[in-house]
């Protein structure tokens, strides 16, 4: 056995293997997640194969395009070879980081992408973060007045809370805060006009002001998934031997909950990140279209109308890909955090 | 509490990690918890309420949902007397298409549900009692549907398929949702394989197809009818989300999506075009989700003694 703590072996050795250990999991987990994107990716390739027509008949209306040069614009994308060599190809491209070519925007997917995605990331971190915070917050509150008005109250919030469809929300926030009471501007990431003009402070003042109520929104919508797995997790914990030991050496209850009962819930919470992960991304989808926040979201919404499929399809197996490295972070953490998860597998 | 004999049976098993959470048995308990249960009776209520003038909106609506009757003097009207909810930019009765909206929002709603339930528990049960190298191809093959996000999906889906019909809509809907209950299936057939009864009817010499039919199948049907009770609240928000962005239900058929597109450019003044529509989704969701987690409390004893 590796990884177990052994009196002879003493605790050096232990954490030796414990480290080989990990590294071991991981790899073998980053290797499964590069199986699942291939499978991802000819899921997609599969779908543009049955897509009617091709990404150059939207250029159909255009009547000066005449077929001789649809056919020569296929022949230089390799859209007139056998499927099985597109198909070959396609895999290939993707594993080099070659997403295809966005025929709205005429530049390169990957650097479309790849532009927009710090944006995402910001608005998804720190609406996740916000997320978390207030989550755990109120479910150390539901459980500090189990089964009381307090716990119902918040229990029926976060219900509610969970039914808001995320695009509508976003557009309440928008109306609210935004035109009735102006607190903040009504969209993008930062000013059209005076941002330029700005210096480094007032810049990120900037940035700021513009990130609070998009974030906020996404942290507005996904604190009750939270707070519910957190309530359960605290609630189970509640009866166990050492919580009663607390109260009996006369530990406040608001303190058993806080420092004893929530060290060992928080665990469970973990997991919560592999499932927010793409909650939130769809979350974003909707927030930024609403606020008009330049991240991939509004890329792929905008991308609707032109037909861009070599964009949707990378926007696809982008998020996909997101979502693999979100659920992979969750178990490295659940394993870093958990004692008992270390001897498996 | 339940006191019965079933009820101890099933807690006695979800005490044990090992063994599924849920048992066909549960079923007649679930209905008697769910007669003491407030929540699960206000659910069921709300969604009657909202469900029976919705699915009668030819019959209860006061106007036609997509006749325009006065596109200037009526355009965009605050709720009066002749119209509760107000006229949409269009001068369409907006009470008019709420109900006949959410006739078809939960009509998709229900029908996409019905298409990924059955999806996913004929494949979860395939991919959880099948052995070797086919049980692990399925199993790879779902973690790769898993980590695709859905929306994203679904939005380069209906941005190929320009102008598909109803049915179609539908059936994508239900093809693309089915993953989870997969899932929820598989581990559940998988925790019952190794279940006594199971070795007992193996041991009596019943055949594996047999086991598979008569023992294990049963037992998968109640998380299966929790998981669509959720399923249908998030079709719903998720069949409003497309419509909103103008790629679900096509106007000018109303759906409570597309009945807040017409208002969201212009919520901050005619706010009632976009509210009642998304009030009713709220509404109904959360209907959704509170009979799901009644359901879920009463078949898992573990939670219930927990809340």
């Amino acid at each position: 056995m590796t990884g177990r703590f052994h009196p002879r072996q003493g605790l050096q050795g232990t954490a030796r293997f414990r480290l080989a250990d990990v590294s071991a999991f991981i790899a073998r987990r980053i290797a499964q997640g590069l199986i699942v994107v291939a499978l991802v990716a000819t899921i997609v390739f599969a779908l543009i194969q049955a897509a009617p027509g091709d990404p150059f008949s939207a250029s159909l209306e255009n009547p000066a395009i005449t077929e001789s040069v649809r056919e020569s614009w296929r022949q230089s994308y390799g859209m007139d070879r056998p499927v099985g060599e597109q198909y070959a190809r396609y895999i290939g491209n993707v594993f080099r980081g070659n997403l295809g070519f966005s025929f709205s925007l005429q530049r390169p997917v990957a650097d479309v992408l790849s532009d927009a995605l710090p944006n995402t990331l910001l608005l998804m971190f720190v609406g996740l973060f916000g997320a978390f915070i207030l989550g755990i917050a109120t479910a150390v509150a539901q459980v500090g007045k189990l089964g009381k008005r307090t716990d119902r109250l918040l229990g029926w919030i976060s219900l509610t809370l969970l039914s808001v469809p995320d695009f509508w929300m976003a557009l309440l926030m928008l109306v609210g805060f935004a035109y009735w009471i102006p607190l903040f501007p009504i969209g993008g990431a930062t000013d059209p006009v005076i941002y330029g003009m700005l210096g480094t402070t007032g810049r990120l003042i900037d940035r700021l002001h513009h990130l609070i109520l998009p974030a906020l929104t996404l942290a507005l919508l996904y604190f009750p998934l939270i707070a519910r797995h957190q309530r359960a997790a605290l609630v189970e914990v509640m009866p166990l031997d050492y919580i009663t030991a607390a109260r009996a050496r006369g530990v406040r209850e608001s303190a058993v909950v806080t420092r004893h009962a929530l060290r060992n819930a928080l665990l469970p919470i973990v997991t919560l990140l592999g499932v927010a992960f793409p909650a939130l991304l769809t979350g974003a989808v909707f927030v930024e279209k609403v606020f008009s926040w330049p991240g991939m979201g509004l890329l792929i919404v905008n991308s609707i109308n032109t037909r861009d499929y070599p964009l949707l399809m990378a926007a696809v197996l982008f998020g996909s890909v997101f979502v693999i490295a979100g659920s992979l972070l969750a178990d490295i953490l659940y394993r870093a955090l958990d004692p008992r998860m270390r001897d498996e597998r | 509490m339940p006191t019965s004999y079933t009820a101890h049976l099933i807690r006695a098993c979800a005490m044990n990690a090992d063994t599924p959470l849920f048992s066909y048995a549960g079923l007649a308990s679930a209905r008697r918890l769910i007669d003491r249960d407030r929540s699960a009776v206000f659910a069921g209520a709300l969604l009657l309420a909202i469900a029976i003038p919705c699915l009668l909106a030819p019959l209860v609506a006061p106007y036609d949902p997509s006749a325009q009757p006065d596109i200037i003097g009526l355009q965009s009207r605050p709720p009066s007397l002749l119209h509760p909810l107000g006229t949409d930019p269009f001068s369409r009765d907006v009470l008019s298409r709420l109900l006949h909206g959410g006739r078809l929002s939960l009509s998709v709603a229900i029908f996409a549900t019905l298409v990924s339930v059955t999806l996913g528990t004929a494949y979860g049960a395939v991919a959880g009692y099948s052995r070797g190298i086919l049980a692990s191809i399925l199993e790879r093959f779902l973690d790769a549907l898993l980590s695709i996000p859905r929306l994203l999906l679904l939005i380069a889906v209906f941005a190929a398929w320009r102008d598909i019909p109803i049915a179609g809509f539908v059936a994508i809907l239900g093809v693309t949702g089915w993953y989870g209950v997969a899932r929820l299936v598989r581990g559940q057939v998988l925790a019952l394989k190794n279940q006594d009864f199971v070795a007992s009817a193996h041991a009596l010499g019943a055949s594996r197809m047999r086991i598979f039919l008569r023992h294990i199948l049963p037992n998968v049907v109640t998380p299966v009818i929790v998981a669509a009770t959720l399923g249908v609240g998030h079709v719903i928000v998720l069949e409003a989300g497309l419509s909103w962005l103008g790629i679900g239900v096509r106007p000018p058929t109303p759906s409570w999506g597309n009945m807040i597109q017409d208002g969201s450019g212009q919520m901050a003044s005619h706010w009632w075009i976009s509210l009642f529509p998304g009030l009713a989704i709220v509404m109904t969701v959360m209907a959704f989700n509170l009979l799901g987690d009644a359901l879920l409390r009463a078949l898992s004893p573990r939670r219930s003694a927990a809340s």
